[in-house]
């Protein structure tokens, strides 16, 4: 069927900000839909509430609203843009809902709009589990014995019937939010509790739980005239029992015979017609290792993280294909775009094997519950491949960049044989490196599977890395056993460790014997038909089919993983600038291996290496493709720390020198830099020892903020205000030594400033400067920010200018820079430089019009801002407010202290735009998902220090009607101000305490400050985590609730009474 | 131990031995399957072939007891990046190199299939040898190019006296030329009794025997080395309804008057998409075989196309103007790979019913 002629416009709805379940992977399948619909000539609409992606870049659609994902924002553009058809199946879980809701609403129906690809009825077949039960009950497909609860009562008694375990899932959430396993009756109360609030329509299903069975995915398509196709298929590595988005996931299955292959086709297949859906699908299926007997677990009727790492690992773009099967198309009519000789309607053939492991945010939040279940709790993941299981998953663990190279667990040496066993029965983020650790103690794989389920094929397949390792060690530089290892996917790290010399030695040793990778091509046709795809893997194999071209090039590093710190931001740099190159004139290569990413779409560069981000990785491709250089900023603190090690070996850093780089990283470099500049900074110094960080923090004063010197987003800095604390972070946070010093500096109070700027040595562009709704202390990525700047004047304005601009020459930037400044009492300080792409050049990239990371690139390549048209300094400021409100991920990371301090916590970010502040910060907040309530009651316990502080706040909210809710300390305070005030219990206290008001949802807003020391035992922490479980809003800055009460009072009108009359 | 596959353009690779010990020469081709491995091993299509497997790691799940196509394999050898020495399965009952050690083939594993298959893309199948590292290559060489295959192959894989397969359903009679257990399961899935003969059975034996339908199997090789089932097939497709599958398929063309070629590099893999002329629908299907049946030579009046391969067009289906009778070129049992066409058994007893009917003949065994 050709396209349809019906409709000209179409509205596509984006995902939203970056949270656990929904990551980069959506501006991925969003981009390339959306580029796939105006290639087809249609009018494509966007929205989208999240700035840091390709999608809302107003050359992927024609018209970009970044404004909050909520059926009053969406209903708006609808009525004003009145777009012929809608495609909601692009964004998450969010797009899917979001069109649901629109439906229900009758705004659809209202303005006309059609759906595209999959009709909604079928959506709501396959989402709601009453109605997908019914239906596979009809098809005949077997379904855990489950039921559909609506309260605790009910889950009950499902348990008296089938026993424990069970697995509770939520209905409409995603990435699992809210479920888990239930082994007791205690963990029922618990996770059904969380899990009925947690669903918008109160609903859990619960399941015998089938954990142990082989988890088996597959990615099918179906188009208008029934042609159904499998894309992919993909075994996980751990059973059923964890969620697939934290489970290791290879591709194709490993463990399955064809028949039981073909079984699982036919039903993937099956489901897909009878649903009726039009595009893209993922099926989730268990396997019994034992039997045929195979369940239907869930259909996602969407494009989903799994068809994202399915297009990745085939090479076949299933999001471009759904929006050409959307808008009419049929598979046959589709040429591959891979091959461009076959057509579409094909299922892939692979030849080799591809491994994704999840990155977690452990490394952030230590005190997390690390334990993997039926919810999602990694951020992003890695993805590798190679021609054997073993190197393609070694590939993938020194993609994680974890500090992990192999099948090793730092502490493995010093558990003893029982602590392995109980790790390896917990199924944590951990569990590969203890079962590497166990294998090395000769543990029988027999027995592994027993503690961890894990099919003996991987097992074994561990097993054959641990024997070549012990062989290797007894033949050190044996060419035979060298070149095995390079087969089994051992990086040079481990060899030299094992060889006890360094990894360069490894390395030139290993080039001069001719052990050297070949690239393979990733074709979706194993090798049978031609293509000139140039996307890329290596291995260590005869013939390589990458061929350097006539022309130059410049080689890109992406930014690995997506983890809290560095997020699709930088993948949205590494594109800008891969396009910046190739309008230069050089051939664009790239090297990531992210799988959820932009960046890793073949056809945005030149060429494509799906590569670990490592010295030895990046080396074999500069070998091969002799770039003039390496560009590292825009790769994130990733690409920034290959740098060093590019350089010792003969690679051209372009951009910004190593130098540079090193004079802005190093603290005592830049320490003395700044005093050259005569630019002041809070007074601090490195401490190499704990006795000296002691010295140096009695020397400036308490309080100090502490942290490990080059870390990226404030990983383990902590502000601490007397000694013992100092001590406690000394011992337990960092692990202090000559290589690895701690910083120790003074805490200014003050507001906080970000200035993004971009340089060619001799002129420096600044596109704008954001102030911070939270005071200094609070990590840039986790405050608001504002711009432009609303509260300095045009003296520090100027001044702020004027440093950065000699910051930016002193530091001998080439490239983006992005400076950290504070104002105390109206001095401005710089708190740190970093010098490459950042969290918000695309929030100012989109604001400003000044598309940054491409006008850096080309100063990277040698062009000057004067002859692009920029003058040096300040770009003129735009009209209206614009505001970055982050966004956090809490409800699916148990135990973790929400409070907002120098660490980051946030996994992504919203913007709102308005005519004003206020405007800007509802729209901000509505976006990243904050309720708010115009009137209600607010719930203040707060430190003593910021009482005085929190009297203002509770006047003003008493001020527009809101209830006013402490317990006695507070209470007391506020009341002896002339406040009304309701008291509650403390917890522990008799009678109704703060926490059954928070759980009976009779308080709106949470105003908590009880910080200090991070044992989740205290009261604060019960607190603010009990606020989470239940869905309010609780701040832990009074920054943050101060602005929310500016909207508030914005959106009421006043209600004074009249003056008495004199 | 190392072993070496040289090709008859001299190209050589060097492995690892696994398997039989013996040497071995064949013709090389490439299967494009991820799993399927035991199935395409003890297919007798591809008898005298030495199969490289595309996909890298071979032999993950073992070998079982129920996926055999034949019972004794007559391939020539297997070439592999990976040989797995430990399978996991719950079926498995020994590893591929043990079996391919019991039966007497040989393997090579650890070189670069890619590389192979991208030689073979480039240049077309190949006659190969699997061979110790001691052997003189240019003499192997020249040794090879000289080599001519044997053209008995369906002789060699035919059942040798009709044996019956009993059920209480059709009478199906099926030619085997070959034949893959796999069709005979799906005749047996749907009730047929079935009667399997040689190859080289006349019309009137076979008519003798009162099918409701006959079955023209798969097989190995050219299927102009079968002329002498032609006679019998233009003349048992008058009087009963007729399926014919791959080289079935292609001597069905033959005896209609067309012409069958050779192809470059044929199609073997688990999801071949083919092109439904009539619904206009794609159909994933199993295919293994190196010849077709010549674009143009098809007489219209006579055969008309069902379907064709998606991407190269080639011929997948025809259907008999006059008589009651189709064929396919790709494998509806699959075994191993998709099972999209099974339904075509389906439409197989649909037709011997319809048949049945107008001869107004009581289904006697219903």
């Amino acid at each position: 069927m050709p396209k349809r002629t019906d409709i000209e416009s179409i509205l596509v709805i984006g995902s939203g900000p970056i949270i656990i379940g929904q990551a980069a992977e959506f501006d991925y399948a969003g981009t390339q839909a959306c580029l796939a619909l105006k290639e087809e000539g249609y009018k494509v609409i966007l929205i989208n509430s999240n700035p840091a992606t390709i999608m809302t870049d107003t050359e992927i659609a024609d018209a970009v609203y970044i404004e909050p994902i909520t059926l009053d924002f969406v209903s708006r553009i609808i009525r004003k843009e009145r777009p012929d058809a809608i495609l909601p199946t692009l964004g998450g879980q969010t797009g899917l809902n979001m069109a649901m809701q629109l439906a229900e609403a009758g705004v659809l129906e209202e303005c006309g709009v059609k759906v595209l690809g999959t009709e909604l009825s079928a959506i709501e077949q396959a989402e709601d589990r009453d109605m997908f039960r019914t239906l596979m009950n009809d098809l005949g497909e077997p379904v855990p014995e489950s039921d559909i609860v609506h309260s605790l009562e009910e889950a009950v008694a499902f348990t008296e019937k089938t026993g424990f375990p069970v697995i509770v899932r939520p209905a409409y959430t995603l990435g699992g939010t809210g479920g888990g396993i239930c082994e007791n009756m205690d963990d029922l109360n618990e996770i059904v509790s969380s899990g009925l609030k947690n669903s918008p329509v109160h609903q859990c299903l619960l399941e015998k739980s089938i954990a142990g069975f082989k988890e088996i995915e597959f990615e099918v398509m179906r188009d208008a005239n029934d042609n159904a196709i499998v894309i992919c298929h993909m075994e996980n590595v751990d059973p059923v029992g964890i969620h697939t988005g934290d489970s290791i996931v290879v591709a194709p299955c490993q463990t399955l015979s064809d028949r039981e292959i073909q079984l699982l086709r036919n039903t993937s297949l099956k489901l897909i017609r009878s649903l009726g859906i039009e595009g893209g699908c993922n099926v989730q299926l268990a396997l019994d290792p034992q039997s045929f007997q195979y369940y239907v677990i869930e259909v996602n009727p969407r494009v989903s993280r799994s068809s994202a790492l399915a297009s990745k690992a085939t090479g076949f773009p299933i999001a471009k294909l759904a929006a050409k099967i959307a808008a009419g198309y049929t598979l046959d009519e589709i040429m591959n775009p891979v091959t461009g000789k076959t057509y579409a309607c094909f299922e892939p053939a692979i030849d080799y094997i591809v491994t994704k492991i999840p990155r977690w945010p452990f490394d952030k939040f230590e005190s997390a519950n690390r334990l993997l279940g039926t919810q999602m709790k990694a951020t992003g993941e890695v993805m590798a491949i190679g021609r054997t299981f073993e190197e393609s998953i070694l590939k993938a663990v020194r993609s994680l960049e974890s500090s992990v190279y192999h099948l090793e667990h730092p502490r493995g040496a010093h558990l003893d044989m029982e602590e392995i066993e109980q790790e390896i029965r917990k199924a944590t983020d951990e569990r590969l490196f203890f079962v590497g650790e166990a294998l090395r103690r000769g543990v029988a794989i027999e027995t592994i599977h027993e503690w961890s389920q894990i099919d003996l094929f991987f097992l074994h397949k561990f097993r054959k890395i641990i024997n070549l390792e012990r062989q290797l060690l007894d033949h050190p530089f044996d060419a035979e056993k060298g070149r095995k290892a390079k087969e089994s996917g051992f990086s040079d790290i481990v060899l030299a460790r094992l060889w006890n010399v360094t990894e360069q030695e490894v390395y030139e040793w290993r080039t001069s014997s001719g052990i050297i990778p070949v690239y393979k091509k990733v074709d979706t046709c194993a090798g049978e038909f031609e293509s000139d795809t140039p996307y890329f893997y290596g291995t260590y194999e005869q013939e390589n089919e990458s061929e350097k071209s006539g022309r130059k090039s410049i080689l890109v590093l992406g930014s690995g993983p997506i983890r809290i710190g560095q997020g699709v931001e930088f993948d949205y740099a590494t594109v800008h600038s891969v396009w910046a190159i190739q309008e230069a004139g050089y051939e664009a290569i790239i090297i990531n291996n992210n799988p959820e990413t932009v960046s890793t779409d073949f056809s945005i560069s030149d060429k494509l290496y799906f590569e670990p981000l490592t010295v030895e990785d990046v080396m074999h491709i500069v070998d091969l493709e002799k770039p003039e250089g390496v560009i590292v900023q825009f790769g994130g603190q990733t690409a920034i720390n290959l740098a060093s090690g590019l350089e010792e070996r003969g690679v051209k850093i372009l951009g910004t020198s190593l130098e540079s780089l090193d004079r802005a990283e190093n603290r005592d470099k830049f320490e003395q830099a700044l005093s050259e500049m005569n630019i002041p900074q809070p007074k601090g110094k490195t401490a190499f020892s704990v006795e000296e960080a002691v010295k140096i923090a009695d020397h400036i004063g308490y309080p100090v903020l502490v942290r490990p010197s080059y870390v990226l987003g404030g990983r383990a800095m902590e502000i601490v205000y007397e000694q013992k604390e100092l001590l406690h972070y000394m011992e337990n946070a960092v692990k202090v030594n000559p290589e690895h010093p701690v910083l120790v500096d003074r805490y200014l109070v003050g507001k906080e400033i970000e200035v993004d700027a971009i340089s060619d040595g001799e002129n420096v562009l600044i596109p704008g400067i954001m102030e911070h709704i939270e005071r200094a202390g609070v990590h840039s990525g986790d405050s608001i920010a504002v711009y432009p700047p609303r509260n300095i004047t045009r003296e520090m304005k100027d001044k702020i200018i004027d440093y950065t601009v000699r910051l930016a020459k002193g530091l001998e930037i080439v490239g983006l820079l992005n400076i950290q400044y504070v104002i105390s009492q109206n001095e401005l300080y710089v708190i740190e430089v970093n010098p490459r792409s950042s969290r918000t050049v695309p929030f100012l990239s989109k604001i400003t019009g000044i598309p940054m990371a491409n006008v850096a690139t080309k100063l990277i390549l040698g062009d000057t801002l004067q002859n692009m048209g920029y003058d040096t300094g300040l770009a003129p400021e735009q009209e209206g407010v614009f505001v970055k409100v982050p966004v956090f991920s809490f409800a699916k990371l148990r135990r973790v202290d929400i409070s907002l301090g120098p660490e980051m916590k946030s996994t992504g970010e919203v913007m709102g735009k308005d005519r004003t502040l206020e405007k800007a910060l509802y729209k901000g907040l509505i976006a990243a998902g904050m309720e708010i309530r115009d009137y209600g009651k607010v719930l203040i316990t707060v430190a003593d220090k910021d009482k005085e502080e929190a009297l203002a706040l509770a006047k003003r909210f008493s001020g527009i009607g809101y209830g006013v809710m402490a317990t006695s300390g507070t209470a007391d305070f506020l009341k002896n101000h002339g406040i009304k005030v309701e008291v509650v219990g403390k917890i522990g206290s008799d009678g109704p305490t703060l926490i059954d008001v928070i759980r009976q949802g009779k308080a709106q807003l949470i105003l908590n400050t009880l910080t200090k020391g991070k044992q989740p035992q205290r009261d604060g922490f019960k607190i603010r985590r009990e606020s989470v479980e239940n869905g309010i809003p609780c701040l832990t800055s009074l920054d943050t609730a101060e602005a929310i009460l500016g909207v508030l009072e914005s959106m009421v009108f006043s209600a004074d009474a009249m003056p008495k009359e004199a | 131990m190392k072993r070496q596959l040289v090709l008859e353009d001299g190209t050589i690779f060097v492995g690892e031995a696994f398997g039989s010990e013996k040497e071995t020469i064949g013709e090389i081709v490439f299967h494009t399957g991820s799993s399927g491995y035991q199935e395409v091993i003890s297919d007798p299509t591809n008898y005298g072939q030495i199969i490289a497997f595309t996909f890298p790691q071979i032999g993950n799940y073992g070998i079982n007891r129920d996926d055999f196509e034949s019972i004794q394999p007559s391939i020539k050898g297997v070439v592999v990046k990976e040989a797995a020495d430990f399978p996991s399965n719950w079926r498995s009952s020994m590893s591929l190199p043990d079996y391919l050690k019991q039966k007497d083939i040989p393997g090579v594993c650890g070189i670069d299939t890619r590389k192979l298959t991208r030689l073979i893309r480039s240049k077309g199948t190949m006659k190969a040898a699997i061979c110790g590292m001691g052997e003189n290559v240019d003499i192997l060489v020249s040794r090879l190019q000289a080599v001519e295959f044997p053209t008995d192959q369906v002789k060699r894989v035919s059942a040798t006296k009709p044996y019956p397969s009993p059920g209480r359903g059709k009478s199906v009679v099926v030619v085997d030329f070959g034949v893959k257990h796999g069709i005979l399961r799906e005749l047996t899935k749907r009730g047929c009794d079935i009667t399997v003969v040689p190859y080289h059975t006349k019309a009137d034996d076979i008519l003798a025997l009162q099918p409701d339908g006959i079955v023209l199997s798969n097989g190995p090789g050219n299927p102009e080395d079968v002329r002498e089932a032609l006679d019998m097939i233009q003349a048992v497709q008058r009087a009963v309804p007729l399926f014919a599958i791959g080289l079935g398929h292609q001597l069905f063309a033959l005896a209609n008057g067309c012409k069958t070629v050779k192809m470059s590099m044929g199609h073997r893999g688990s999801s071949y998409p083919v092109k439904d002329l009539e619904t206009g629908k794609v159909l994933f299907t199993s295919q293994n075989h190196s010849y077709e049946v010549a674009e143009g030579s098809i007489d219209a009046k006579i055969l008309s196309i069902t379907c064709r391969a998606l991407n190269d067009r080639s011929i997948e289906g025809l259907e008999h103007r006059d008589y009651p009778s189709f064929s396919v070129q790709f494998e509806p049992e699959s075994s191993p790979g998709s099972e999209d066409a099974k339904f075509l058994f389906d439409r197989f007893l649909q037709v011997m019913n319809e048949e049945n009917t107008s001869k107004g003949m009581v289904d006697q065994h219903a």
